[in-house]
């Protein structure tokens, strides 16, 4: 009845204000289409239905908003955004029963507008990961092959975009966990700029780090949602007070005479042979299109990796202090001291990559090695943003591969932190200056799984990478491409 | 390279604990973590400001105005353990305290 490989929100919201359907009607086959491929994809930790539907009904008694393109659209949520009533575990054990009693800003905005959350996705444990293997629900699989990783940390709201379960989902980015995650699945997605969208209600990983964007198909819905969820909020003292700008304004436009940038770093060895190809080949379109493309040189890119892993690591271990079995979440049995309900909750309630980040920051952040690591790093950030400020000074976009490969093999590198690091190289450098990058889809590899193209901008000028996106995307057909859910025997 | 002594000391730190064979696997991962960041110290960053936040704002101030919470009810739902409409804990001042 509803097949979201063939619609985007506004052709849904067509046939909702048409009648061609009810709220209730797409709802329900959201669910059945999810009950028919959870079994491969393992997506959602929660969903969301009994309430979903109650909601789809009173929305069909109201009647769907001819005027608010969202109104009655289902839509996926990570795991780490707190919605009101509906469990939030942020894919860990110390939350996994934890239930938040009030919205995170973004889930006001959307509710206003009468979107409908199908559930909650599937993550790496607090966000902490490339893979989504580091989740306490279990393993996400790659819709384009059921054998590989759908990345992470966003990794559940990709592969239930991929895959035709929603049409679009929430997903937050620290390092990269939009737009990698967006990549390997062959779908769009956009980290906005630092501050562009509240993060009251996220659960807080690196907080001069996190921010939460959207992933979809199309980039036009990426824009809607986008749209739906920025602005300035009181609750978050780091959200900025700029205008937002209609970011569909952005599409179907001309780009010509736009000035782009590629840091010949971002195309080194150690970046796959396919995803080169695409690049290549992304670069021919853009250039084909009218834009200008130079080579350029960010110095400080290869020194991103480690400076980032000491600060988000850092603000992690101060942030999930607070993850002490006292008043919310796991609280370990058996326990005699004060103490040893900390120690042993926090214990028993983390996974090892979460410890491990906990360590890390605690170390870096310890007396005798703060100047040696944090203070260290929190230097190279510098850098690296001066690299980029100056570049934005002659180029509107830097354009490079999103993830240095296309999607790896589950259990690949999960047994290898640094490996695991190395792979968020790409994307790693907008967080720590704080502009926004999105991830397009930009060809296949040999094995036939998606590449994106990554597209940066100066803080605030999200509407320049929807412009180009939009173009490229009208230009080529990747984002038309249907995941074979193939594999998947182990 | 780092100890298992310093591992362990950051674990207090962290209200961590590990058994011996985690110990062991921790501090091999950890120096080698800390081994791959070590490569910072290549950057020469003399006089370098550092960046602990990208925006341009400095302190962001409200008015004191008293604002309704969630309520007790609401908030106690997710306690482990309570009683009486309080939080219940193990005793703080305890012989057993470690």
């Amino acid at each position: 009845m509803v097949d979201y490989f063939k619609e985007d929100i506004t052709s849904l919201h067509d046939k909702l204000v048409h009648k061609e359907i009810t709220v209730r009607q797409l709802v329900e086959a959201t669910y059945d289409y999810i009950d028919k491929t959870e079994g491969k994809v393992n997506a959602f930790i929660t969903l969301n239905k009994e309430a979903a539907l109650k909601q789809a009904d009173a929305l069909d008694e109201k009647g769907v908003d001819p005027d608010n393109l969202l109104s009655g659209i289902p839509l996926g949520i990570k795991d780490n955004i707190v919605t009101k009533g509906l469990k939030t575990t942020a894919a860990s054990h110390i939350l996994d029963n934890f239930m938040p009693v009030y919205n995170a800003t973004v889930m006001d905005k959307l509710d206003a507008l009468d979107t409908i959350t199908v559930g909650k996705t599937n993550m790496d444990e607090f966000a902490m990961g490339g893979s989504t293997e580091t989740s306490y629900f279990g393993k996400t699989h790659n819709p384009w092959n059921l054998d590989k990783v759908p990345g992470g940390s966003s990794g559940g709201s990709a592969a239930a975009v991929a895959a035709g379960e929603v049409i679009a989902a929430l997903g937050t980015d620290t390092g990269g966990s939009i737009r990698q995650p967006a990549a390997f699945n062959g779908i769009f997605g956009i980290k906005p700029t630092y501050g562009r969208v509240s993060r009251w209600g996220l659960m807080a990983f690196g907080s001069s780090l996190d921010q939460i964007g959207v992933m979809s198909r199309t980039i036009k819905d990426s824009a809607l949602v986008l749209n739906a969820i920025s602005g300035h909020d009181e609750h978050d003292g780091t959200s900025a007070a700029a205008d937002v700008p209609d970011f569909t304004a952005a599409l179907n436009q001309d780009i010509k005479g736009l000035k782009i940038a590629v840091p010949k770093e971002y195309m080194d060895e150690g970046v796959d042979d396919d995803v080169v190809s695409a690049i290549k080949a992304a670069i021919a379109t853009f250039e084909k299109l009218g834009a200008t493309v130079e080579e350029v040189t960010l110095p400080y890119t290869k020194y991103a990796v480690p400076a980032y892993y000491i600060i988000a690591s850092s603000e992690a271990s101060s942030n999930l202090q607070r993850y002490d079995g006292i008043r919310y979440g796991f609280r370990a049995k058996d326990v005699n001291s004060l103490k040893s309900v900390y120690v042993r909750s926090r214990s028993e309630g983390f996974g090892d990559e979460v410890k491990r980040r906990i360590m890390l920051g605690s170390f870096s952040l310890s007396a005798g090695y703060y100047d040696a690591y944090f203070k260290k790093a929190a230097q190279v950030r510098t850098l690296v943003k001066r690299d980029f400020d100056q570049l934005f000074e002659k180029y509107d976009l830097v354009l490079g591969p999103t993830a240095p490969t296309p999607a790896f093999g589950l259990g690949e590198k999960i047994t290898d932190p640094v490996t695991m690091y190395l792979n968020d190289i790409l994307t790693i450098p907008a967080n720590l200056a704080g502009i926004p990058a999105a991830s397009v889809p930009a060809g296949f590899s040999k094995d036939g799984l998606p590449i994106g193209v990554q597209l940066m901008a100066k803080a605030l000028d999200e509407a320049t990478i929807f412009k180009a996106a939009d173009a490229f995307e009208r230009h080529t057909d990747f984002h038309n491409q249907v995941p074979a859910f193939k594999g998947g025997q182990n | 390279m780092i100890s298992k002594e310093q591992v362990t000391h950051v674990a207090d730190l962290a209200r961590l604990e590990f058994d011996e064979a985690q110990l062991n696997n921790f501090t091999t991962q950890l120096d080698k973590i800390v081994d791959f960041v070590d490569q910072l110290n290549e950057v020469d960053t003399t006089g370098i400001e550092p960046t602990t936040h990208v925006t341009s704002a400095v302190n962001v101030f409200r008015d004191d105005v008293p604002q309704k919470g969630e309520g007790r009810a609401a908030l106690l739902k997710n306690v482990p353990e309570e009683r009486d409409g309080l939080i219940r804990v193990p005793a703080i001042i305890d012989k057993e305290e470690d």
